[in-house]
């Protein structure tokens, strides 16, 4: 008698235990697809982890390791010279894997480029109006970023610009002293250029 | 006396004759291999070993453009990537290209590398627009002063351009090379490594075939096999004895399940591959074993557009075509061997060139090992392949289109190992050089290098300027 009422306790305890459980695993599940991000947040999110990668491997790979260690050299023709990546190509290697990346992941949608109105690759000079302006606007507004909406081969986008500044010497040296660079008068600390996130605004 | 048909005549005529040419239509596309009624115009010289297998590009009946270039990625794919592909996908699938895709669609192969259209199709298989570079690089003139003038047709002349690998010959590096003779003082290509190397490879059969020494003794084929003396004397001389390589190695060789198979006669790469996989793989990427990589019966000589030899018309491509069993002579397979089979300008020319005297000192001796020059130092030359994540080893490549398409391709792998780079870009700029193999100085001058000087002058001059500011 007390065994059986004993088992329909457990199986109460079970079933709510499960019950719980089942919610909680819900509630979990809706608040991780549950939309919040603004595409603006999105954007801020992504470029406070590039730059900051991108400034870590300037400073403490590039910088450190060729300009005051001196034990290896950076170079665009890294291969051939058994030397780093520079960081812009960093930056762009990256930028190109997440492309290739994000064709396997239908929810991930975004891009993002470095470029400047002083670039050295002309490639990487601004193309669309949302880009000449932005960058204009980073170059001339310390400290402030660029958004916009854009519309680019028939599909929308909300386009963020940030500016990419000289964070470490070996930035303004590279720059200055590049036979392709348009600008050769760089300091520490300036803006050399911008970077460019772009989301679509409809899937 | 000529009598005319009835009108039922011509009914049951036209009847017959509309049957007779759907059987033969239906019989061409349902049991021939080839279909070759049905091919809309011929195949470039890189797929017509294809013509038999519509099925290797068009892997479905009414494929679409995404199926045809999932085709291009399976073979292509991993050339493109390596070394390095300056105009990959993801560079046009940003969407600040859009403009860029609507006039060049940058996306799809065929955009450049369309088939069966031989009314427009250029050297290398080639059938992209003329003025593909122009829509992206129209300003170059203002980048480079020393481009100014250059017609938008001419990027791609000799070898100073390549859409997929625009870096070969970088300013920096045509700078680099600039002051070098033509002939350097230590000539030289590098050796192979696979015998010093093998203690290496993780994946080397070792417990089966130690790295010891065998005898005559010790040989481990089948009781009902026989053979003569002398290929057991061949084999005694090979690396293959000396290195524990037994008969069962490659005639009886281990399948996808890890058995041992049956034993063959005439092994196929099969009996190789398991020693020899990065050779094998690079073999099956060339004109010579493309149609393994295809799961197609190899090629055979009949099927070539170069000009053969009278009495190598027939003759099947397999390793041992070119590497005899069961000597397996490298220096036999790196010339003589390619001569048995081809007969064109170019190697027929071969013999008494300078290339050929030093191949010759080289193979009796006389000069110091890697310093010959046979037809594989330039098709087939060494380079450095990865073997795994952490070790490269130096190998024969087997794919002799490596260095071909455009031939510039070969001044890194090849003529920069004993020429210096501004000889080396004249002499493959030179046709008539090279149809009677470099008997001769190059006659023909590129002023890739004096263009890069000035580039550079340029710069001096401008980082001068800026300093004085």
């Amino acid at each position: 008698m007390q065994i059986t009422l004993n088992k329909k306790w457990l199986a109460l305890g079970v079933a709510a235990a499960l019950t719980t459980t089942a919610t909680f695993v819900v509630a979990v599940e809706d608040a991780a697809n549950k939309p919040m991000i603004a595409p603006k947040t999105m954007a801020d999110a992504l470029h406070l982890v590039m730059d900051s990668d991108r400034t870590v491997y300037t400073r403490k790979i590039v910088n450190r390791l060729a300009a005051k260690e001196k034990v290896i050299t950076a170079s665009e023709h890294f291969d051939d010279e058994k030397a780093l990546v520079l960081p812009a190509q960093m930056f762009r290697f990256g930028a190109e894997m997440v492309a290739k990346r994000a064709e396997k992941l239908p929810d991930v949608n975004f891009s993002y480029s470095l470029q400047s109105l002083w670039p050295v690759n002309t490639q990487n000079a601004p193309k669309t109006d949302a880009e000449k302006a932005g960058l204009k606007f980073v170059a001339e507004n310390k400290g402030k970023n660029f958004y916009t909406t854009e519309e680019l081969g028939g599909t929308n986008y909300f386009t963020a610009i940030y500016a990419d500044t000289a964070v470490a010497p070996v930035c303004v040296s590279c720059h200055n002293d590049h036979k392709d660079s348009p600008r050769r008068d760089f300091k520490l600390g300036d803006v050399m250029g911008g970077v460019v996130i772009r989301i679509p605004l409809e899937s | 006396m000529s009598k005319r048909l009835t009108t039922a005549q011509y009914w049951w005529l036209w009847i017959v004759a509309s049957l007779a040419l759907t059987g033969l239509l239906a019989h061409q596309f349902f049991w021939q291999a080839g279909k070759s009624l049905f091919m809309p115009g011929d195949l470039t010289d890189g797929h017509h070993q294809f013509a038999d297998n519509c099925e290797t590009c068009h892997t479905k009946p009414f494929a679409d453009g995404k199926l045809l270039q999932e085709a291009c990625i399976q073979c292509h794919g991993d050339l493109r990537k390596k070394p390095f592909d300056s105009h990959p996908l993801s560079k046009f699938k940003d969407p600040r290209n859009a403009d860029r895709l609507e006039t060049i669609n940058a996306l799809a192969c065929v955009t450049c590398h369309t088939e069966h259209k031989p009314e427009i199709t250029l050297a290398n298989g080639l059938t992209q627009p003329r003025d593909v570079c122009y829509h992206c690089h129209a300003d170059i003139g203002e980048d480079r002063p020393s481009h100014q003038g250059m017609a938008f047709t001419t990027c791609k002349d000799s070898g100073c351009h390549n859409y997929h690998n625009n870096r070969a010959l970088y300013t920096d590096f045509l700078l680099k090379h600039a002051d070098e003779p033509n002939t350097k003082n230590k000539a030289e290509v590098p050796a192979k490594e696979f015998a010093t190397v093998l203690d290496q490879i993780l994946e080397y059969p070792r417990d089966r075939y130690p790295l010891e020494p065998l005898n005559g003794g010790q040989i481990d084929a089948p009781d009902k096999v026989s053979f003569t003396a002398q290929v057991e004397r061949d084999w005694l001389t090979t690396a293959h004895a000396q290195k524990g390589v037994n008969c069962s190695a490659c005639h009886q060789p281990v399948d996808a399940q890890g058995q041992q198979s049956a034993w063959t006669d005439h092994p196929g790469v099969d009996g190789c591959v398991d020693c020899h996989n990065l050779e094998v793989e690079s073999y099956t990427q060339g004109k010579h074993g493309m149609r393994l990589a295809a799961e197609l019966p190899p090629m055979n000589t009949a099927d070539a557009r170069l000009p053969m030899q009278p009495d190598a018309r027939h003759k099947t491509l397999t390793c041992t075509s070119c590497h005899a069993a069961h000597r397996f002579d490298v220096h036999y397979a790196a010339a003589e061997a390619c001569l048995q089979c081809h007969a064109d300008d170019h190697s027929l020319a071969y013999e008494n060139t300078p290339h050929e005297r030093l191949w010759q000192a080289e193979i009796a001796g006389k000069t110091p090992p890697n310093t010959g020059v046979s037809c594989a130092t330039c098709h087939m030359p060494r380079v450095e392949v990865d073997v795994n994540d952490w070790m490269s080893r130096t190998l024969v490549t087997h794919n002799q289109n490596l260095t071909l398409s455009p031939n510039s391709k070969m001044l890194r792998p090849a003529c920069l190992h004993c020429h210096g780079l501004g000889f080396s870009i004249d002499a493959l700029a030179d046709e008539s050089l090279i149809d009677h193999n470099f008997q001769t100085q190059p006659n023909v001058h590129v002023n890739s290098i004096e263009m890069a000087e000035e580039d550079h002058a340029r710069y001096l001059r401008e980082k001068e300027a800026a300093k004085s500011q």
